[in-house]
């Protein structure tokens, strides 16, 4: 059977569910090594190389974040499993917020990073050039929502994750599954 | 506000004999005063700073320089190093805690000039919520009238300060154990 890359209206195809393992398993890697980056003292091996791979899997992770929205843009996304509409509309809120608060976190890490004017340096393999600052104590201001905007997420992303599980277990439904390989039409 | 100060300056002015200690008010707003910082990084070089914030007044006759006065406020958040983490870093917990201590302040006590032309401004600093004595070595460097009407005094001035004493215990290395201020205060006569 041949995989389909594109969504269809009961299923997703391999480009959606790529990007969604991708842009997740980043972010899950992503948060505790913040906080690691966060404990790192002066004389720490990693004071330095951390940070600078943090900010470069940052910058990487925007342009998936863009493939994601593009990708959905272009395709039609599968109808939701039946719910009751309370929770449907939880459910439409919590993956809205999931498109949104990675792409607010990755600005604000850009905005410490970028904020008296250096550039980010991708794996020393490409440089993204700072924007002017938006204020003048922008790398406080931007350390505080980065910290609290990929908390929010991350805990958003675990409700996700137990809804997942939820639906596996209790409702028996295929919520989890279509997301984790492609699903052929007949066995919908 | 300009002209209630000149006009309780030539109040002042008037009132007073030439003898008598005159009061200046620190030119922060040219910018022809500046806190610097600088402290070794690794021991291999020095890193210099500044807080960009600060305001103060002093009280200085070259006839009488023992009786000077020296008061200075300093708000900690605008510490510069001209490397923005490394700023947010030294807001934070580990260094000067901004949010829990925003200004730090200086008070003199005592002025004692030396031989040489130099002095020694000794007085309490309140830094990260300590205070301690610190004694400044004060360089004169002149006094006289401006080219807009006003009248003018600088100084420079220098101290060592170990950060432990103040209660910041970030471990920057052996080396880095004391920061070094150097001051350049040029007052207008009020």
């Amino acid at each position: 059977m041949a995989s389909p890359i594109k969504d269809n209206s009961s299923t997703f195809g391999l480009g959606s569910i790529l990007l969604h393992w991708v842009i997740a398993l980043t972010i899950i890697g992503m948060y505790p090594l913040g906080l690691y980056i966060d404990s790192l003292t002066y004389y720490d091996e990693a004071y330095n190389i951390v940070p600078a791979w943090h900010e470069s899997i940052g910058i990487i992770l925007l342009a998936f974040l863009a493939m994601r929205f593009l990708w959905r843009a272009i395709n039609k996304a599968p109808a939701p499993l039946p719910q009751p509409k309370p929770v449907l509309l939880i459910t439409k809120a919590v993956h809205l917020l999931l498109y949104l608060l990675p792409v607010i976190t990755v600005a604000s890490g850009y905005m410490i990073t970028t904020a008296d004017g250096r550039p980010i340096s991708v794996f020393n393999w490409f440089e993204v050039p700072a924007l002017p600052a938006i204020s003048d104590n922008q790398e406080d201001l931007a350390g505080e929502v980065h910290f609290w905007v990929a908390t929010f997420m991350i805990s958003l992303a675990g409700l996700h994750a137990l809804a997942a599980l939820k639906h596996h277990y209790i409702d028996k439904d295929k919520t989890l599954t279509r997301m984790l390989s492609v699903q052929s039409e007949a066995k919908q | 506000m300009n002209l209630k100060a000149i006009i309780a300056g030539t109040i002042l002015a008037g009132s007073f004999t030439a003898a008598q200690a005159a009061d200046y008010v620190i030119d922060t707003q040219g910018a022809h005063a500046s806190i610097n910082f600088r402290i070794q990084h690794l021991g291999y070089s020095w890193v210099q700073g500044r807080f960009n914030e600060f305001d103060g007044n002093f009280s200085y006759d070259a006839a009488s320089p023992e009786a000077s006065t020296v008061s200075v406020t300093i708000k900690t958040p605008s510490v510069d190093s001209n490397h923005a983490k490394r700023d947010k870093h030294l807001r934070g917990d580990d260094f000067l805690a901004v949010e829990d201590f925003p200004e730090a302040k200086f008070e003199s006590t005592a002025f004692t000039p030396a031989a040489d032309g130099t002095a020694v401004l000794s007085g309490n600093l309140t830094l990260h919520g300590v205070t301690k004595p610190v004694d400044i070595t004060v360089t004169t460097i002149g006094e006289g009238k401006d080219p807009w009407g006003g009248y003018r005094a600088g100084f420079s001035g220098t101290t060592e300060l170990k950060l432990k004493d103040f209660d910041i215990n970030y471990n920057l290395g052996p080396a880095s154990a004391s920061v070094f201020l150097d001051l350049n205060v040029e007052g207008v006569r009020k």
